[in-house]
């Protein structure tokens, strides 16, 4: 299973040691995590809730984690992203990249996140010391999926 | 032979995130008496309503699409039965 969203948090760490255990051609292992941050735009950040479209989430992070498969020499792509409401310093997204060689894991992991960011659909929204208000995508995130 | 019921394409919107919360609504059927509608006669149509439909979907606001699951551009043509999604650029992550 290659993609998952849930509410629950992960582990990395054996995330990345079943893709170990399955495959013994690794010899490299690239992880990106994505974490709450407790300040966004200046202003405090107490809870952040995600939200995404269930039908369409699965299958898009299915066509991104094969783009990468297809793009870059890498053996395996996990990723695990949470929904539901999250506090500072929770994990919300995972992406294991297990290669050969590490420069094509590298690369297929910086893919996927810079991907998952234009197309995933899932939206953010923040309470804190301003209230609530959905998160704006970034000019940056669109730039970083471009150059790829 | 086509009759005139062939030029109804009856679709399925859903609105996402931001947008639902200013609809009001997390979808609703819509009907387009069309031959060929695109998602940019949906957007026309939905705008026409004014208020806040007009003022969330004004020309120059980032607005994306999906149908069917798949993201596609504003010039996209529908099919009768198809599922249209609404929603403002994407901030997972």
């Amino acid at each position: 299973m290659p993609v998952r969203v849930q509410t629950e948090d992960f582990d990395a760490g054996r995330e990345i040691a079943r893709l170990r255990a399955e495959d013994r051609g690794v010899g490299a292992v690239a992880a990106f995590i994505g974490t709450v941050r407790d300040v966004n735009a200046g202003a405090g950040v107490d809870t952040m809730t995600l939200e995404h479209y269930p039908g369409m989430t699965e299958s898009a992070l299915e066509d991104i984690v094969a783009e990468a498969k297809r793009h870059f020499a890498v053996r395996d792509v996990l990723v695990v992203h949470r929904v539901g409401t999250l506090g500072p310093g929770d994990q919300i997204v995972l992406v294991v990249v297990t290669g050969a060689h590490r420069g094509a894991a590298f690369d297929a992991c910086e893919f996927t996140m810079d991907r998952l960011k234009t197309r995933a659909p899932f939206w953010k929204k923040e309470r804190g010391e301003h209230g609530e208000r959905w998160v704006e995508a970034r000019a940056s995130d669109d730039e970083a999926a471009a150059r790829w | 032979m086509r009759d005139s019921t062939d030029s109804v394409v009856r679709l399925r919107l859903v609105y996402l995130a931001r947008l639902r919360e200013a609809f009001s609504s997390a979808g609703e059927a819509l009907s387009l008496a069309d031959e060929a509608p695109t998602v940019a006669d949906v957007v026309a149509s939905l705008r026409a309503r004014g208020n806040v439909w007009a003022a969330e979907l004004a020309p120059g606001r980032a607005v994306r699409f999906a149908v069917n699951h798949r993201l596609v551009r504003v010039d996209h043509t529908l099919a009768d039965g198809d599922e249209v999604a609404i929603f403002p650029p994407v901030t997972g992550g």
